[in-house]
Order: structure tokens, then C-alpha cells, then sequence
């Protein structure tokens, strides 16, 4: 990210830090991940000590320290997931893209991660593909949604 | 008079095994349990430091009014009338949990192990896991709170959460903003840390940090980390050049 | 501003110009745009919009994007209005039919209609089991408006019970008000929202400085009340924490948070909007509704950290820190937020005081259990909404008075258990709930009993089981959750549930020893009794509930080395059974490619290599696939 963009980012967010969490948000939201030299640059710019902002860039599993893949496939583990069925269509992704969760693929196409819970256990098991929900999965609707990510 | 009007750091009285001691409004109970000279242990608290209620170690009965309770005294505020209970059978009982899980946690702690001997704790039903094997760091950071309270540092801080929580540098990467004060070292309950020094070089093992030592221009002994008296004379508005010589020879 | 209301009396007049501008008659498709957008209901929308512009009706017909309508199961849903029909299931392909049928002639599309056990079409939402046996208050307007239009809200009564608790309440009337109607925190623990008002009220701040917080980190793994209130009337929460903003801070000078999770961005976008037009209305801000009152409120997104529902782990991630709590023997009410006095309320708590001011101390605790008069800790008042999700026919939002039972909710509304399976358990109150079993479907919900139960009310979720879910996999499943989401301060909580994690996990994988459970029992009352926060000191309750009620269950995988609920890999075997007819789907599908057999002949597994992953049984047509 270049300095100009990451204090734009600074700058709404007032250079207080106790929006810290708020910009490194924003940063994500730019870069799809936090990169090192990104986070190291935001503690100079802010004067405050890199052990801080690295402690709440790990603590919060929203970010992510590693470069993401193209594509992102998250999965739903809530409890109501769970129980129908969340844990098996995991393991099925992962064998189809030889990935495990919380990685990306080799070919940098595809990171697969879990999330406990995004609210809509109705329509469990649930799983977002780049960002479109998709209710009431099962390998084979997995299969299809996937096709076009794997075909690429 | 309600006790939110008592004014902190005012002497009252409280009980402990029935015993009426005096204490401090709002001081930390196990700060006066150790005055009073009472024994209870505790790995990770310093006078020096805010309480953090990490160890579960030096657990207590509480009582106010009916209701009794365990809790860590550490951070337990004292108040007029409280009433405390050392070695209940709770407290007893949850102790020893705490040191076969401190044992599990950090095998190849020998501060860990004797301690947890005094309470009469030798073994833990609970899984080593591999890779805490040879680990002595109990997470109980000490360390941290040193670097940022009292040497105002901020060179490392707790990393991840939960399972993964890890006491490391940045990136457990050379912690530039170590000053190589070696506090933590000092405070560390474990030993955990290390601190090795040729005649050039300070290294602060834990956290992959070497720095170069300064030489006291009269005897010619190594007396400091440069970096550390750069920092330290940059904040009371002092240059590298006005730290020439070691305290010995000043 | 040009849209800024001036005065109390200025709001009616305003409330009435709308009304007056608006044809009661006028038809209006409601869209769910919650929950049922992963159903594609935003390609109904376009459908709608589009099919309305061609026949040049767009200026004739509204279309309302709304927020949850609570029959998730059933969606997409769509309601049209002013006549109230519900439809449900509704595709793009039947939109032209609505407009044709419904909308120009007023006649009903069967096919779209939901049908009672009896076959029975049901054009209302009143007709319909579901909605028939519950009690929706906070919900009520969620398929009436639009959450983006603060008119819609105002039309509707909105921040009609702010402008009576500005001009016909004093601060310590409205505290009295709120401890008397004895609601209860809707969060997890149900403190009395009106003892937690009054001690904030009550504590010194030497500024004046009183923080007032909407807790929205719905975190519980399948719950989302708070998402659906939040989404669907977000001013319902903003009104209710003015009021409670103006009851506990002045004079004085409170400020607001609302701290809302990060998986939930609609909620954030909508709870966003809905501050923006309440700011240029003159309901928030400096001098609400010219009374001199002044009130603001900021969003901060949580990072995705269970442990933030906590309420010190909250205040710290305001303040720009890591999540963690602190011991609570001060208590947030006196130092919170930057160690001013802090009133943290959940986003249910908070949509309930406009309610209770609009309609009264006696609606409000003649809902619910038990007598709140003198004692704010004797019952349990007003409605819960619940999210009724798992192996349950009718998923979605119930909202019923306390006290409804478990039976009522799981069969009344819920229509039973999937595919006639039998009912096993309910978990309720997340992971720092516990799971109830069948003998105990007739008690009643409120806050208590569930307690009494080894179980708690929690934010609402409650997640139905059926004869084919493990309860020793579903406490390993919450183990799992919570020694990820501990934030590892405090050592019995972090290594505490690693170690009952270790041991769970052995049992499930076959290697349960005698001793474990004992081992189990031991260790889980230590994390209860020596953790720092609620977190640590609720974990074990999915453990401990679960071997209370279904000892037998971990037994069997110790003693038997079985899992009867066939969940536990390591402890079932797949085998193809003489169903069989040799279609060869599930040997094309085997990720091993260990099944073999010729076409139209009985397969085989290879036991050898099988790893258990179920796919054969998933795609066998033929119910041919045994697991022992």
C-alpha cells in the first residue's frame, strides 16, 4: 500500500488509536490481507509500537497475515451448521481444491477459511462465495457453485 | 458509609481465617495477604505492575455478606468487612488443577515443577503436547507489562488468541524497539527469557534481539546498550554523547 | 437542515403530514432482504422492479426492501400489502404472476401460498402455524418497513416513546419505569436492565461523562436476534438507547456506542443510515427534538472474536485494544469505558424501551413469568425472540412471551423435528449454554428455569438436535469453539479447555479410557470456578449439560467404542447393502475411489482405505449405504 493511500486511511479514521482496529479494516479492505510492511509503516505513522498493532492484527480473526487467494470460500461453522452437516463440506472442499482451511491453494486461486457464525442458521449449512451466500449446501450444490473457480 | 464513598488507599479492616488485619481501601488483597505475611502463590504478579489475573494461582474464598466465592486475590480489591479464606478445600482442589496445568503447559519449567511440589503437586494427568515439550513461558506476561509500564518500551506483546496466544516479539522477529534493558528478564517467573553478553553484543535471546554495547570511555568497560541510552537520553532530552562513562566512574 | 424537527409537538405534526401523504390503500411488495438474500431475493427485487417498469406501474406500486420476516425456512419471502398475503418460496419466474393476479386484480396465487398440515392455504401470516402461535411485538414491523426510511418508522409511531420520555418523564422516572416493568437483560445473563440504569445513573463521573453501549456482537454460533432487529428496524434500537441515553446521563454528557460484529455487515450498513437520518431529523445529536438534550452514538465493528460479547472485552476493543476482559469486581456500571460509568446494553434489551414506554407497565409485565413488583430478579417479562434453527422443520425467528414452553416453540411453531426423526435435544444459550433433553420439553423458558436446567436463556439461539447428532460431538464442537475463541489470558480458561478439548477428542476417536469422564467432571468445575470472565466460567456448560442428560452416549464411545448416533468417524463403518443396484454414483463420487462393483451389481467398500467422508451415503439414491 502506498503511503498516500494508508494515511488517507489514517486520516478518516482522526489518527486516533483507538480506531486502530477500524483502520486495519480498512487496510484489509484494500489489500484483501494485512502485509508486514503495510502494518510496520501504519506504527511509524501513528507513533505506536509495532508489538501493538501486531498483538490486535492476531487477536482478531477477521484478518488475515497471509496473502489471500483470487477467490474466497468461507465456511460456516455455527452451531446450526454444525449439526447439519458444516464440518463434512469442509472436509469435501478441501479435498477438491487440496487445500486446508484456513490456507490458499498453491496456485494462489482459491483461500478456504471457516467462520463461527454469520447469523443465518436457518439456512444452514451455509457458505459465502466471494461474498454471495449460499443456504442449504451439500457436496454436490458445493460441487457446482465451485466449478467455475475450478475451471479458471 | 457506602464503601464506593471510602476514599482509595483508606485503612480499613478486613478478616482473613477470621483474624482481623488491617489493609488499604481498593489495594490488592494478595498485596496485603503478602504484607500480613500471609503465604499464597502467585506466579505472575509484580508490586511493580498493574494485576493481571493470569496464573489462577494464589486463589482465595471470598466473602461479602452471604454470598462466598473463589477468586484470584491478586486482582480482588480489598474493601472494610471482607472476609477471606486461605486454604479452603475449593481453594485446595482448584489449585491443583491450575498446577497440573501449568505443568502441562510448561514441563520444562523447574520454577513451575518446585513450586507445584510445595502444594504437593508432582505429576499431571494432562497431555504434554509436543510442542510444549521443552517450554517454560507460562503466558502469564510479566514481561509485556514491564516493557510497557515501567520501561515504556512496547517492544512485545501477547500475539494470537485462545490456544494460539503466544508471548513473542513483533513476527517473532528481532524486536526493534527493545532497548535490551533486560527487565523482563528480570521479572520473568520462569526464566524464560535469557540474556547472554559478549564484550560488543547484549542479546535478549526470547525476543532475537543483539545490541551493541556502549564502553565507558574511563575504565573501558562495556556499561550499556547504546540503543537503550540513545532511547532513554532522547526522552529526559539527553544526547548519546552526554553518557560517556559508566555510574562507577562518574 | 431542511428536515429537522424542532419540538416534541413538531414530531406529531410531521407523523401526521406524512400519514396525510400517504394512501393507506396503496399496494406494496415487502421483499426480505435479511436473511432470504441467500435465497437470491435481490434478484426478486430486480425482477420486481423491472417487470413493474414495463408495464408502467412503478409509480403505482411500491416495492419495500424489508428486513427478516422470521420464516426463514420458507423463504424468500414476500408480502404484499396493504391486504397482508403472504408469499413464500416466491421464485423470479412468479413475479409476473403477483403483478397480474395479486396486485392488479387482488386475487391470490395458491401455488405461492403456504399450506397448513391439512393442505390448507394460508394467505395470511396469522393463518400460518408459524406465525400463529407466536407473540411478535419487537418484530411486528419488520415485513412493514423499510429499514432505510426513517418516514417509514415515523409513519409507524417511531420515536413517539422518546418524545414522551423528553417532555412527560424526568431521568429518575424513566430508571424507576424500567426497573419496575422488570426487564431483563436480553444479552445472556438477564440482569435487571433497570438495577444496571440505576447504578450508572448513581455512580460519579467527575465530567459528567456516562457511556451508554448497544452490545450487537451477536456472537453466539446460531443466534441472530439481534442481526434480524438491527436489520430490519435498527431505529427501534437507536430510539430505545436515546431513551435510556436521556434516563441515565442527564444532565450530564452521555455518549453511545454501538459495537457491532464484523460478520455482519448489512447490519452495520443499515444501523449507519439509520444514525445519519436520525442526526439530520434533530433525534440525535445536539438538542434532540429542541428539549437541549444532546445524545450521539458511533458504530464500531467488532473483528471477529466471540470473546468481545463479553462486556469488559468490548470496552477494551472500543478503547483500540485486543479483547480482553477484566476481572469485573468493579463494576462497568462504575468504570467502564475509559473508566467512566458504562450502562452495556444488548440490542434486544434496548428495542424493548420504546415499547414499554409506548404501551405501559402493565402490557409489559403482564407478559412472561413470575411477579417483578418490588423484586426486579422475580420473573421474567415481556417477549424472547429465539432463533429456532437445526434439525427443526420451521427454521427461522420465534418471538414469544416468556414462559412459552419448549414443546410449544419446537412443535407449535417449529412443526416438529425434520423428516419425523425423534427429537433428541435443544441447546440454548450458545456456548455457554447447555443441551436439554426430551424429558424436559414441557418447562418453561424464561431465564431461571433454564439456569435451574444447567442450561441459559444466552442471547436466544436454540438449536434443535435430532436421533442423529452425537451429543458428545456437539460438546466437542463447543470445546473446540470456545478454545479458539478464549482470548488465553487467564490460564484455566486457555489450557483448561485445550486439556477437556484433548480428552473429548480421544473419546470421540475411539480412545476414551475409564476415568475420562470423572477427569472431565473435575477439570470442567475448576475452568467454571477459577476463570477470570463469563467466558471461561459458562465454558463447560455444553460439557457438563451433556454428560448430566446423555452419560449413556459417552459411555458407549468409552466403554463400546461405539457412537450411536453414527456421528464419530473413528468409531463407524460405511457398508453398501443389498438396496443396492449397482448405479455406480457413489463409486464415481468416493474421493478414494474405494468402492468398486459392476454396473448394476452390488458394490463393495474397501474398508481399508475408506476415510469416512459419508459422500456415498450423501449421493446413493437407494438408501443403499449402511453406517454401523
Amino acid at each position: 500500500m502506498d503511503d498516500a493511500k494508508l494515511k488517507s486511511i489514517i486520516e478518516k479514521h482522526d489518527r486516533d488509536p483507538a480506531n486502530l482496529l477500524a483502520i486495519l479494516m480498512d487496510i484489509q479492505k484494500e489489500e484483501r490481507w494485512l502485509p508486514k510492511e503495510t502494518l510496520k509503516a501504519l506504527a511509524a505513522e501513528m507513533n505506536l509500537p509495532l508489538a501493538r498493532v501486531y498483538a490486535l492484527a492476531t487477536f482478531f480473526a477477521a484478518f488475515s497475515l497471509k496473502p489471500r487467494g483470487k477467490h474466497l470460500c468461507t465456511v460456516c461453522m455455527g452451531t446450526a451448521c454444525h449439526v447439519r452437516g458444516a464440518p463434512r463440506l469442509v472436509d469435501h472442499i478441501q479435498r477438491e481444491f487440496d487445500v486446508l482451511a484456513g490456507n490458499t491453494t498453491a496456485d494462489m486461486k482459491l483461500t478456504l477459511e471457516t467462520v463461527n457464525c454469520v447469523g443465518a442458521c436457518a439456512l444452514g449449512p451455509l457458505v459465502i462465495v466471494d461474498g454471495e451466500y449460499h443456504g442449504n449446501m451439500n457436496a454436490g450444490k458445493m460441487d457446482r457453485v465451485l466449478k467455475p473457480i475450478k475451471q479458471e | 458509609m457506602s464503601h464506593e464513598d471510602t476514599p482509595k488507599g483508606a485503612k480499613i479492616t478486613f478478616q482473613v481465617d477470621g483474624r482481623a488485619c488491617e489493609g488499604f481501601h481498593h489495594e490488592s488483597l494478595l498485596g496485603a495477604l503478602r504484607r500480613l505475611g500471609f503465604e499464597v502463590p502467585s506466579l505472575c504478579f509484580h508490586e511493580a505492575v498493574s494485576t493481571y489475573g493470569a496464573c489462577r494461582l494464589c486463589l482465595v474464598e471470598v466473602q461479602k455478606g452471604r454470598k462466598s466465592r473463589i477468586t484470584t486475590s491478586c486482582n480482588f480489591p480489598v474493601t472494610a468487612g471482607l472476609q477471606v479464606r486461605l486454604d479452603t478445600p475449593a481453594v485446595q482442589q482448584n489449585r491443583k488443577i491450575v498446577f497440573q496445568l501449568l505443568l502441562a503447559k510448561a514441563p520444562a519449567s523447574p520454577e513451575v515443577r518446585a513450586l507445584a511440589a510445595e502444594y504437593g503437586v508432582h505429576s499431571t494427568p494432562y497431555k504434554v503436547s509436543e510442542e510444549a515439550k521443552d517450554n517454560k513461558c507460562i503466558l502469564c506476561g510479566l514481561c509485556a507489562r514491564v516493557c510497557t509500564e515501567v520501561v515504556g518500551a512496547n517492544a512485545i506483546a501477547f500475539s494470537g488468541r485462545g490456544s494460539h496466544k503466544d508471548m513473542v516479539a513483533p513476527y517473532d522477529e528481532a524486536a526493534e524497539a527493545c532497548i535490551g534493558c533486560g527487565a523482563c528478564v528480570e521479572v520473568c517467573p520462569t526464566h524464560c527469557i535469557g540474556l547472554r553478553e559478549t564484550p560488543e553484543i547484549r542479546t535478549i535471546e526470547k525476543w532475537h534481539r543483539d545490541l551493541p554495547l556502549q564502553k565507558c570511555e574511563k575504565c573501558g568497560r562495556p556499561f550499556a546498550p547504546t540503543f537503550q541510552l540513545m532511547t532513554l537520553g532522547k526522552r529526559v532530552g539527553m544526547k548519546l554523547s552526554d553518557f560517556k562513562v559508566c555510574n562507577d566512574c562518574r | 437542515m431542511a428536515n429537522r424537527i424542532k419540538s416534541v409537538s413538531d414530531l406529531e405534526v410531521y407523523r401526521k403530514k406524512l400519514l396525510a401523504a400517504r394512501d393507506p390503500k396503496r399496494k406494496t411488495v415487502a421483499i426480505c432482504t435479511s436473511g432470504c438474500t441467500a435465497y437470491g431475493s435481490m434478484k426478486l427485487n430486480t425482477a420486481f422492479r423491472e417487470e413493474l417498469r414495463r408495464r408502467g406501474l412503478e409509480q403505482k406500486i411500491d416495492i419495500k426492501l424489508t428486513g427478516c420476516h422470521g420464516y426463514c425456512e420458507r423463504g424468500p419471502l414476500v408480502v404484499i400489502h396493504p391486504a397482508g398475503i403472504f408469499y413464500q418460496r416466491v421464485k423470479v419466474e412468479d413475479v409476473p404472476q403477483i403483478i397480474e393476479r395479486t396486485l392488479l386484480k387482488d386475487e391470490l396465487v395458491e401455488s405461492l401460498l403456504f399450506k397448513d398440515a391439512d393442505g390448507k392455504p394460508c394467505p395470511h401470516e396469522d393463518d400460518v402455524p408459524f406465525y400463529k402461535h407466536q407473540m411478535r411485538v419487537l418484530l411486528a414491523n419488520n415485513s412493514r418497513l423499510d429499514p432505510t426510511s426513517l418516514d417509514d418508522y415515523i409513519a409507524l409511531g417511531g420515536y413517539q416513546s422518546l418524545a414522551k420520555a423528553l417532555s412527560k418523564h424526568t431521568p429518575e422516572a424513566l430508571v424507576k419505569l424500567i426497573k419496575d416493568s422488570g426487564l431483563r437483560g436480553r444479552g445472556g445473563g438477564g440482569f435487571p436492565a433497570g438495577v444496571k440504569w440505576e447504578s450508572c445513573r448513581k455512580a460519579p463521573s467527575a465530567d459528567g461523562v456516562r457511556y451508554i453501549i448497544c452490545n450487537a456482537d451477536e456472537g453466539d454460533p446460531g443466534a441472530f436476534m439481534d442481526r434480524a432487529v438491527m436489520e430490519g428496524n435498527p431505529h427501534l434500537v437507536l430510539e430505545g438507547m436515546i431513551i435510556g441515553a436521556f434516563a441515565i446521563g442527564h444532565p450530564g454528557d452521555p455518549r453511545g456506542y454501538i459495537y457491532i460484529r464484523n460478520e455482519y455487515p448489512l447490519a452495520v450498513e443499515r444501523v449507519g443510515i439509520a444514525l445519519q437520518q436520525a442526526r439530520e431529523y434533530g433525534l440525535l445529536g445536539k438538542d434532540i427534538l429542541g428539549t437541549g438534550f444532546s445524545f450521539d452514538i458511533k458504530v464500531n465493528k467488532g473483528g471477529g472474536a466471540f470473546v468481545c460479547g463479553e462486556s469488559t472485552a468490548l470496552m477494551a476493543s472500543i478503547e483500540g485494544d485486543v479483547g480482553e476482559p477484566r476481572a469485573k469486581h468493579i463494576h462497568t456500571v462504575e468504570q467502564g469505558l475509559y473508566d467512566k460509568p458504562t450502562n452495556l446494553n444488548n440490542v434486544e434489551t434496548w428495542a424493548n424501551v420504546p415499547l414499554i414506554l409506548e404501551r405501559g407497565l402493565e402490557w409489559f409485565t403482564g407478559i412472561g413469568t413470575g411477579d417483578v413488583k418490588d423484586n426486579p430478579w422475580g420473573g421474567s417479562k415481556g417477549t424472547k425472540i429465539f432463533a429456532l434453527v437445526g434439525k427443526v422443520n420451521n427454521t427461522g425467528l420465534v418471538e414469544v412471551p416468556m414462559g412459552a414452553s419448549l414443546r410449544d416453540i419446537i412443535f407449535k411453531i417449529g412443526g416438529g423435528i425434520i423428516g419425523g426423526k425423534k427429537f433428541k435435544a435443544v441447546q440454548t444459550g450458545g456456548p455457554s449454554g447447555g443441551c436439554l433433553p426430551d424429558s424436559l420439553l414441557d418447562m418453561t423458558v424464561d431465564f431461571d428455569k433454564l439456569s435451574e436446567a444447567g442450561s441459559m436463556m444466552g442471547s436466544g439461539g436454540m438449536i434443535v438436535m435430532d436421533e442423529s447428532t452425537c451429543m458428545v460431538d456437539v460438546a466437542r464442537y463447543f470445546l473446540h469453539f470456545l478454545a479458539e475463541e478464549s482470548c488465553g489470558k487467564c490460564v484455566t480458561c486457555r489450557e483448561g479447555l485445550v486439556q477437556l478439548c484433548v480428552i473429548v477428542d480421544r473419546i470421540c476417536a475411539g480412545q476414551g479410557k475409564a476415568g475420562d469422564l470423572e477427569l472431565l467432571e473435575e477439570l470442567g468445575n475448576t475452568v467454571a470456578d477459577a476463570s477470570l470472565c463469563a467466558l471461561g466460567q459458562t465454558a463447560p456448560n455444553p460439557l457438563r449439560s451433556t454428560i448430566r442428560y446423555f452419560r449413556e452416549e459417552y459411555e458407549r464411545h468409552i466403554r463400546d467404542k461405539r457412537c450411536p448416533a453414527k456421528v464419530c468417524k473413528a468409531l463407524i463403518t460405511f457398508s453398501i447393502n443389498d438396496k443396492c443396484t449397482g448405479c455406480t454414483i457413489c463409486a464415481k463420487k468416493c474421493p478414494q475411489s474405494c468402492i468398486s462393483g459392476e454396473k448394476k451389481k452390488l458394490h463393495t467398500i474397501d474398508q481399508s482405505k475408506c476415510i469416512k467422508c459419508g459422500v456415498c451415503n450423501d449421493v446413493c439414491n437407494f438408501d443403499a449405504v449402511s453406517v454401523e
